[in-house]
C-alpha cells in the first residue's frame, strides 16, 4: 500500500537515472517501523531525510549500506540490487559510500591518522608516502590536519565529527550518507559542519542522503528533502516547498522546529551564498 | 545484518512459551545456537587468508604480556599452598618424600591449566566482551561492516587467535613458577635442595601428565576469546549492555571451561589410561 500523501514515485521519469533508488521498503523489530517507503537520489544530488525520533531516518541508512535487511521492499544501487548481494558483493558496493555515524565512530585505539590509514589500506593499493599524502588531505579539507596524531579520545564532539567526516571521503566515496551530522553539537559547531558538508559536496561533486531532525541543517545543506511519519513518506520534494506542504504533521513539525518564515528566510539566503561561494568540482 | 549477529527476534524466542521456564531454557538454546553459529565464522575465516598478523600481535600483548604478573603470582601460590596443604597427609602416610612429583602431577594435570583459565575468563574474557560491547554501542563495529573492513576478522579472529595461543604459553609458565613456589616451601619445612627437588619432579612426571594439561588450553583459549567476542559484537542497550556483556563473557567462558574440562580429563585417561 502507498500512503495518500506519497506523492513522487521512484520510477517516476528523471534527467538522469537515479543513483540510488529505494522501493516499497518495510522492516519491522519490536513493532513496524517502516511500512512502505521509496526514495530516489540523484547523482550530485543532497537528500534531506527529516522526521521525529524513531521513524526509522537511521534505520533507512544501515539499509541502504545492507547493515539491516529489509522485510520487504528492494534497493538499488546503481542497478545493483543491494537486498539481494552476498556479504562479498556488499562489502565492494560499500567501498563506494562513506558513512558518517552519529557519534563519528572512530576507532578508540588508533591515531586520527591511523583511522583514516586503515581505510585506504584495505581500498587501495598506494603505497604508505601516497596514502599519507591523501590522509593530509583528506584532514586539510576538515581543518584537521594538526590532529593526525591525536586519539580520538582527545577531540572534541565537533572535531570527531569532522574526522569521522575525513575517514569517510578518504576513500572517495560516490555517494555519502550522514546520520544526524549536527546532533549533541552547539549552533556554532553545527553551522560549520553543515557547512563542511555543502563545501565538501561542492568539491567532490557526490551525492548525499543527509538524516537529520536539524531543520536549519537541512536547509543548508539539501537540495530536496524526505519527510518519514508512521513508516511512510509523508513528503518528497524540494526543500524551498517544504513550508508550502498543507500536510498537518508536517505542518506540526516545522511549528515545532520553530523554524518561522523569517528564520526561514534567513537560512535559505545564507545556503545561496554557501552554495554560490563553494568551490565547484575538479 | 550479518550472519554472525543475533536477531533481536532470536534473542527473545518462544515470546508465548507457556511458562518463563519454558521461555530461560528456549533463549538459552537459541544463544547456544548463536555461539555455536559465530564459533563456526571462526572456522570459515580461518580459511580465508590473509590475517591480521599485526592485530594478533597487538591482542598477545594486551592479552598475554599484560597477564604475565596475574599469572606468576597464582602459579607460585598454587604451587605453595598445594605443598603446604598436602605435606601433614604426606607424612602421616610417609610419603613426603613424593611431595614435590605429587605437586607437579596435581598443578601439570590439572590445577594450572584450569585455574589460570578461569582466572583468565574473568581478566581477559570481561575485558574483550567489555571493549566489543562499546564498539557496538558506539557504532565502531558497524563502521567496520560499512567501510568493509571485516569486523570479525579483525576483532574476532585476531582474539581468539590471541587467546589460544597465550593461553598454553601461560599455563606452561604457571607451571614453572608453581613449582618453584613448592620448591620454597619444601626448602623452608624440609630443607630439600633444589637438586633433589628437579630429580624428584623429572624422575616422576610423564609426558602424559604434562601434555594434555598444556594442550587442553588451547581450547580453553579458544573458549574465553569466542565467548567473549560472542558476547560484545552482540552487546545491545548501549552501556548498560556493555556490563551485562562483561558479566555474561566471564561467567559463561568460566563454567564452559568448568564443563570442558570433564570431557578432556575423560578423553586424557582414555588415551592414557595409567
Amino acid at each position: 500500500m502507498i500512503h495518500p500523501f506519497h506523492h513522487k514515485h521512484p520510477d517516476e521519469p528523471h534527467e538522469e537515472g537515479p543513483l540510488l533508488r529505494v522501493e516499497h521498503i518495510a522492516i519491522a523489530f519490536e513493532k513496524p517501523v517502516m511500512k512502505d517507503a521509496s526514495m530516489t537520489v540523484r547523482k550530485g544530488e543532497t537528500v534531506a531525510v527529516l522526521g521525529k525520533s524513531g521513524t526509522g531516518k537511521s534505520v533507512l541508512l544501515k539499509l541502504i549500506v545492507g547493515l539491516l535487511h529489509p522485510d520487504a521492499g528492494k534497493i538499488y544501487y546503481k542497478d545493483k540490487e543491494v537486498t539481494a548481494l552476498d556479504d562479498l558483493q556488499l562489502m565492494s558496493l560499500r567501498s563506494e559510500i562513506g558513512f558518517l555515524f552519529q557519534g563519528a565512530a572512530l576507532f578508540d585505539s588508533m591515531t586520527i591518522g591511523q583511522n583514516l590509514d586503515l581505510f585506504l589500506v584495505k581500498h587501495t593499493d598506494l603505497n604508505s608516502e601516497e596514502r599519507e599524502k591523501k590522509i593530509v588531505h583528506a584532514l586539510e579539507m576538515v581543518q584537521l590536519e594538526n590532529s593526525i596524531d591525536q586519539m580520538p579520545s582527545e577531540l572534541s564532539g565537533g572535531m570527531k565529527k569532522r574526522a569521522g567526516l575525513a575517514r569517510s571521503i578518504v576513500i572517495e566515496p560516490e555517494m555519502m550518507l550522514y546520520d544526524e551530522p549536527t546532533t549533541g553539537l552547539d549552533p556554532v559547531t553545527s553551522s560549520s559542519i553543515a557547512e563542511l558538508i555543502v563545501t565538501l559536496q561542492q568539491r567532490l561533486g557526490i551525492a548525499s542522503i543527509v538524516v537529520t531532525h536539524d531543520l536549519p541543517t537541512a536547509y543548508t545543506v539539501a537540495d530536496r528533502a524526505i519527510v518519514l511519519n508512521e513508516g511512510y513518506v509523508i513528503f518528497d520534494g524540494d526543500m524551498k516547498d517544504l513550508q508550502k506542504s498543507d500536510d498537518p504533521f508536517l505542518r506540526e513539525y516545522l511549528s515545532a522546529s520553530r523554524l518561522d518564515r523569517e528564520r526561514h528566510d534567513k537560512i535559505l539566503a545564507a545556503r545561496e551564498r554557501l552554495h554560490s561561494s563553494a568551490p565547484q568540482p575538479a | 545484518m550479518a550472519e554472525n549477529e543475533l536477531s533481536s527476534e532470536a534473542v527473545q524466542a518462544s515470546p508465548e512459551a507457556e511458562s518463563p521456564m519454558v521461555a530461560r531454557w528456549a533463549s538459552s538454546l537459541v544463544l547456544l545456537g548463536g555461539l555455536w553459529m559465530f564459533a563456526m565464522q571462526f572456522v570459515r575465516t580461518l580459511a580465508r587468508p590473509p590475517y591480521e598478523f599485526k592485530e594478533i600481535v597487538r591482542q598477545l600483548n594486551a592479552i598475554g604480556y599484560r597477564s604475565l604478573s596475574l599469572v606468576i603470582v597464582v602459579g607460585i601460590v598454587i604451587g605453595a599452598v598445594l605443598t603446604m596443604q598436602s605435606r601433614p597427609t604426606m607424612i602421616k602416610f610417609g610419603a613426603q618424600a613424593y611431595i614435590p612429583v605429587m605437586v607437579a602431577i596435581s598443578v601439570m594435570r590439572e590445577l594450572s591449566p584450569v585455574l589460570i583459565s578461569v582466572i583468565l575468563a574473568g581478566r581477559v574474557g570481561a575485558g574483550i566482551g567489555a571493549e566489543l560491547g562499546s564498539m557496538r554501542a558506539s557504532e565502531q563495529i558497524d563502521a567496520m561492516d560499512v567501510a568493509a573492513l571485516d569486523p570479525y576478522k579483525y576483532l574476532v579472529f585476531t582474539r581468539v587467535v590471541a587467546c589460544m595461543i597465550a593461553l598454553p604459553v601461560l599455563t606452561i609458565l604457571a607451571d614453572f613458577v608453581a613449582l618453584i613456589g613448592s620448591w620454597i616451601v619444601e626448602k623452608l619445612d624440609a630443607g630439600i635442595s633444589i637438586s633433589y627437588f628437579i630429580h624428584s619432579v623429572v624422575d616422576g612426571v610423564e609426558f602424559s601428565d604434562y601434555l594434555p594439561g598444556v594442550a587442553k588450553t588451547i581450547f580453553f583459549g579458544f573458549t574465553i576469546g569466542i565467548v567473549g567476542c560472542f558476547e560484545g559484537y552482540n552487546s545491545k542497550g548501549g552501556t548498560e549492555g556493555v556490563g551485562r556483556s562483561a558479566t555474561d563473557a566471564a561467567v559463561t567462558s568460566s563454567l564452559l571451561i568448568i564443563l570442558l574440562d570433564v570431557l578432556f580429563v575423560k578423553v586424557t585417561l582414555m588415551l592414557w589410561p595409567t
